[in-house]
């Protein structure tokens, strides 16, 4: 992203915001409430407009090849974009298919099978409405049709939120295989201790641009 | 486009399948709304269209009140059509999918077109025993009846599912769909209710007349989507 200028409303969400993320790169996203992060991620997605500036992902401009750079990225934002009458499973079969990975029936059915035990959402849960689940399995769920669309960037949105311990580790677990797998990761986090431990970059924002940066390996 | 057509209709089909709304909410809805209209209507009423004086007869009132229950039950379906996707944050997961809009559109349009032709079958069995109606013999009269229904429930399920998806990104959307919605589909409501009259009376070449108004209504309606629905879904 460069110079990206974005208004929520009049509110001048991202003021010259300027971020250059690697391949396989982990980067955090910091700051206080309405500090512009998950405004980033909106814009990175192409779901909010922007006013100025240029926003390249995977090498193509995101307003000029908007829906075919969508295939390649995840977002799990605070809603979780499940439907409650649907079963954990369809949920999930639904979001591989609607996506269109390009992979066979069959392997889109083992890549389903394999996120939903990765998240720990097989067996009796999977055949469960997501009606009748808490907000971290929830979580799970959406984590699981990130995880089995195989993305080429993931745009996570307070991803700890609402999971228990055990599925703060996993997640972080996932985001670090990911990673490895060429993986792009940004997240917003207000959990300091797992955004230095998981990311390669911790970036702070404050009044929609970057004030600090901290680089390290993760 | 089909293919996501395709994957949405399934999707929206097998909500239906678990939750059941259009059965046990949409229905009992519109048979509330046909006997409210049936006891209002009770004195002004008569199975007879040759009898005259303060009386009008049932086959030129029984049309009217079918169309206006398709017309909110139409509503209702569009609202909790466009719900399942605003409520949990499902239309951004969709454009961020990059599925084709217009696979979208058709998809859930033709859900809701499904859904209202068996409220239309369920409704037209009550009301012809609810209102003694005597349904047309001549196979010109039935044809009418027919093609009628398609053409309405198409035009109007394309023309609610683009209010639908305009009103998705608003607050006060269950306000707002009804106030948008009905009055563009006055001219809808016109065009079926005379010309079901034409079948009901046996004046079919009146009715046919209808019939084209209604053709272009719902060339109209499905252009307006399958041009709109992207644009619609990305404001």
């Amino acid at each position: 992203m460069s110079g990206v200028v974005a208004l929520l409303g009049t509110f001048p969400a991202l003021s010259g915001f300027d971020i250059d993320v690697a391949r396989g790169e982990v980067v955090a996203l910091r700051g206080p409430n309405g500090a512009g992060k998950t405004t980033v991620l909106k814009v990175a997605a192409g779901l909010i407009p922007v006013q100025r500036g240029v926003i390249t992902v995977l090498g193509s401009d995101v307003r000029v090849d908007r829906r075919s750079i969508r295939r390649h990225l995840g977002l799990l934002g605070h809603a979780t974009g499940l439907y409650a009458d649907l079963s954990v499973t369809q949920n999930v079969q639904f979001a591989v298919r609607a996506a269109g990975t390009g992979a066979s029936a069959s392997d889109a059915k083992k890549s389903v099978e394999a996120a939903l035990e990765r998240l720990g959402l097989n067996g009796r849960l999977k055949d469960l409405q997501v009606a009748h689940l808490s907000a971290g399995q929830r979580r799970r769920v959406a984590l699981a049709s990130l995880v089995a669309r195989q993305v080429s960037v993931w745009l996570l949105d307070e991803p700890h939120a609402s999971l228990d311990p055990e599925g703060r580790d996993l997640l972080d677990e996932l985001i670090a295989e990911a990673a490895n797998r060429g993986t792009t990761v940004i997240m917003a986090s207000h959990d300091l201790d797992r955004a230095d431990q998981i990311a390669d970059r911790v970036l702070r924002l404050q009044g929609g641009r970057i004030v600090t940066e901290n680089s390290h390996v993760a | 486009m089909w293919r996501d057509a395709r994957i949405v209709m399934a999707k929206d089909l097998a909500i239906e399948r678990k939750a059941k709304v259009a059965l046990r909410q949409v229905l009992p809805f519109v048979f509330s709304l046909v006997l409210l209209f049936a006891f209002a209507l009770d004195r002004v009423l008569v199975d007879d269209p040759l009898v005259s004086g303060d009386t009008v007869p049932v086959p030129f009132v029984a049309p009217g009140v079918f169309w206006l229950a398709v017309l909110f039950s139409a509503v209702l379906l569009i609202q909790r059509s466009i719900g399942l996707e605003v409520d949990d944050g499902s239309w951004d997961q969709l454009r961020l999918w990059g599925i084709d809009p217009v696979g979208v559109f058709v998809g859930k349009a033709t859900v809701v077109a499904l859904q209202l032709f068996v409220i239309e079958l369920i409704l037209g069995v009550a009301m012809t025993a609810a209102f003694q109606v005597s349904l047309p013999r001549t196979a010109s009269a039935i044809s009418l009846l027919l093609i009628v229904a398609v053409l309405t429930t198409i035009a109007l399920s394309a023309i609610a599912s683009c209010y639908g998806a305009l009103s998705a990104g608003i607050r006060v959307r269950e306000t707002l769909v009804p106030v948008l919605l009905l009055p563009v589909t006055v001219p809808l409501l016109l065009a079926s209710v005379q010309a079901w009259q034409g079948a009901f009376t046996a004046e079919t070449s009146s009715g046919w007349a209808w019939v084209r108004l209604l053709g272009v209504l719902c060339v109209i309606y499905v252009a307006t989507g399958v041009l709109s629905y992207g644009a619609l879904m990305e404001e």
